[in-house]
């Protein structure tokens, strides 16, 4: 393996008594899709900060490219495409005069900047935008500039921030769908940040959860829920046509069918921990007991429950006393 | 299917050879004269740009109309020393309806700085463009120095033909030679006006970097201006009034050491040393900025000094006028320099 395009070692951002990042270390190799999660405030954009130079760290160093980003900006820049989260344009300018202006500042020939910017902007599926002042743009249109913009460059690392806040569901497919193309086919890394769990999902290859200015957890998706979830077993939650009576007489026989580890009931939904997956067990012995089954949900684990099990935590630990009605919520289903 | 189609466009991309890559023989100009560029393109294209244009237009014509036509009188007055400076006239002479075309710029001067500075770094970053700007492999500095040099390119060019429509005027209308002494004048006076300029660029350029919103680096730039033209002097006397003793009481000697004292403190003020420099620039009979003494003045002919002189009394006040400008800029690039960017 050859050396990893982006490497954090220790990196320590404080403001004051507040520490953003806490001795962080991260290493992502090249042509990777990484998800940076976290809620707001995590210390994700201070941390990308960090790794283009823009802010200097307190402590640790942070490599990308094997220049490093804080004695050495220029060189990253060089390699690097950075999306903030809330990319501007000069709304005095048309899409192309934007982005021609940042194709200069990176040193392309006058003679072909136009043209340049010109086809990636086709690329990017704003061809016939080209003429337009920015300041008439949407947030997805101008979203999707900003892609243009950083890809411009001809960069070896990409860097997201949010790229799909404020973008409508099938904008954010697309647009997801266009990072990962460009990845695969170019050998791109992608480093993308996010809190939309379920877009950052489809794409990346290894996910960071990042609360607190601490990375909690790093793998594949799948990775990190087998890991957490190893000791948790198969829920399934069965939907009544009428609502349970609090005593009912099948649930012994529930209680003591094989497998079966724990029951829940509310109002008229049953939670049923088991072993293994005996949906179709359940559902029997639900319908020869007469009770009319509306729906039956297999609960698997996503991201979301990656994340709000890690964050959850995190909160737990923080305020314990300030929240107890959410915890009590979620140890009823996982006892 | 167009998704598709996009990114089979969007892959062809990198494979393109785009040559010349490395150079080549076209030389484009570096990332700073890029920024300059368009900086100046965006003043051009400001109605910013065209409001202080006419502004400043219109009081360059309104004085040289005035002084047109009262330079005959200006010419003939033989107690004047400077008559024959005709084209310095054209630029002090008044009727008194308005005020001579130095006098004005003196207030115009730091109206044009501010304009065109109070919102050079505070308004990029609120629109967002800041950080993309700096993920670029741009130093820092250049982007500061290019907003500061562009606004002071746009200055000098006002400047610069301004200036010349004046000689061309003058020559068409009176068909006087010009003498290279005033062409040396009238210059150096446009190179100490983009000083004057400059310093309340950079001040107001420092203060868009130190405040978050236009508005409110605007408002305090427009206070500093009206602290140092309106209230400096009378705090000043102020001051003054209460420390120093009553001139009855004290010889001439203190006196004047006291006046002088008085006047350094006023020139810590730059309008002050611009007025001082132009005044002694303009009109080659001031020999002084201070009193002189009778001594100083026994034997002298009121004559006008040669331009080496001029320069000479008013050296301290270009070397004065240039430190403040540069400190100003240096401290901003100092605040920008360790400036987290963030939006």
């Amino acid at each position: 393996m050859e050396k990893p395009i982006i490497e954090l070692r220790g990196l320590t951002k404080c403001y004051g008594s507040l520490k953003a990042v806490d001795d962080l270390d991260l290493t992502i190799n090249k042509g990777e899709i990484f998800g940076l999660l976290g809620p707001n405030g995590a210390g994700k954009t201070t941390t990308i900060l960090m790794m283009l130079g823009l802010t200097e760290p307190t402590a640790g160093t942070a490599t990308v490219c094997g220049y490093n980003a804080t004695t050495n900006p220029i060189a990253v820049k060089r390699k690097v495409g950075y999306m903030p989260d809330s990319v501007g344009f000069y709304d005095s300018m048309t899409a192309l005069e934007n982005l021609a202006y940042i194709g200069r500042l990176n040193g392309i020939p006058e003679a072909e900047v136009k043209d340049r910017a010109f086809e990636m902007m086709k690329a990017i599926g704003l061809g016939d935008a080209v003429d337009k002042k920015t300041s008439a743009f949407s947030r997805g249109m101008k979203q999707r500039l900003g892609l243009a913009d950083v890809l411009i460059k001809q960069p070896d690392v990409i860097i997201l921030d949010e790229p799909t806040l404020g973008i409508d569901p099938s904008g954010v497919k697309e647009f997801l769908a266009l990072i990962h193309q460009l990845s695969r086919q170019q050998g791109l890394t992608v480093l993308l940040s996010s809190h939309h769990l379920h877009q950052v999902q489809q794409v990346c290859d290894r996910v960071g959860i990042f609360v607190g200015g601490k990375m909690l957890v790093e793998g594949s998706v799948d990775k990190l829920s087998r890991n957490l979830f190893t000791n948790e077993n198969y829920v399934v939650s069965i939907t009544l046509k009428d609502p349970l009576p609090p005593q009912w007489e099948a649930e012994g026989a529930l209680q003591r069918m094989q497998d079966v580890q724990q029951i829940a009931v509310d109002g008229n939904m049953v939670q049923i921990a088991c072993l293994r997956d005996i949906t179709p067990e359940l559902v029997r012995f639900f319908v020869h007991n007469g009770l009319d089954v509306t729906g039956v949900h297999k609960k698997e684990y996503g991201l979301d429950d990656i994340y709000e099990k890690y964050f959850e935590n995190n909160s737990a630990k923080s305020n314990t006393h300030e929240k107890p009605g959410r915890i009590f919520q979620r140890s009823f289903v996982k006892k | 299917m167009k998704s598709l189609a996009v990114f089979s466009r969007g892959l062809s991309l990198k494979n393109k050879s785009y040559k010349a890559q490395s150079g080549g023989f076209v030389s484009s100009p570096g990332p700073f004269g890029v920024m300059v560029g368009k900086e100046i393109a965006d003043h051009i294209r400001s109605w910013r740009f065209i409001v202080l244009l006419l502004l400043v237009g219109l009081t360059f014509f309104g004085a040289m109309y005035i002084s047109l036509s009262n330079i005959k009188t200006a010419i003939s007055n033989i107690q004047d020393p400077d008559r024959l400076f005709l084209y310095l006239k054209l630029l002090t002479t008044t009727d008194g309806t308005l005020p001579p075309f130095h006098v004005l710029l003196s207030f115009l001067g730091p109206l044009l700085g501010i304009s065109l500075g109070f919102d050079t770094i505070n308004s990029e970053q609120n629109a967002g463009t800041l950080t993309r700007l700096m993920a670029q492999p741009v130093y820092r500095d250049n982007f500061i120095l290019s907003k500061f040099v562009s606004a002071i390119i746009i200055v000098s060019c006002l400047f610069v033909s301004l200036a010349l429509l004046m000689i061309g005027a003058g020559l068409v209308i009176t068909g006087v030679s010009i003498e290279p002494q005033e062409v040396l004048r009238i210059f150096s006076f446009i190179f100490l006006s983009i000083v004057y300029v400059g310093f309340w660029l950079s001040l107001s350029i420092l203060l868009s970097i130190r405040f978050r919103q236009t508005a409110t680096s605007a408002l305090t730039a427009i206070g500093i201006w009206l602290f140092l033209t309106v209230f400096y002097k009378l705090v000043v006397n102020l001051v003054m009034k209460a420390l120093i003793p009553d001139p009855a009481f004290l010889d001439p000697q203190q006196v004047f050491a006291y006046n002088e004292l008085i006047s350094s403190v006023l020139r810590l003020e730059p309008s002050q040393l611009y007025s001082d420099a132009i005044t002694t620039l303009l009109m080659p009979s001031v020999r002084s900025l201070g009193p002189l003494t009778m001594e100083q003045m026994a034997l002298a002919i009121p004559s006008p000094l040669p331009f080496k002189e001029s320069v000479m009394i008013v050296w301290p006040q270009v070397s004065g006028l240039l430190a403040a400008t540069v400190f100003c800029f240096a401290f901003s690039y100092y605040l920008f320099m360790r400036r987290e960017i963030r939006c």
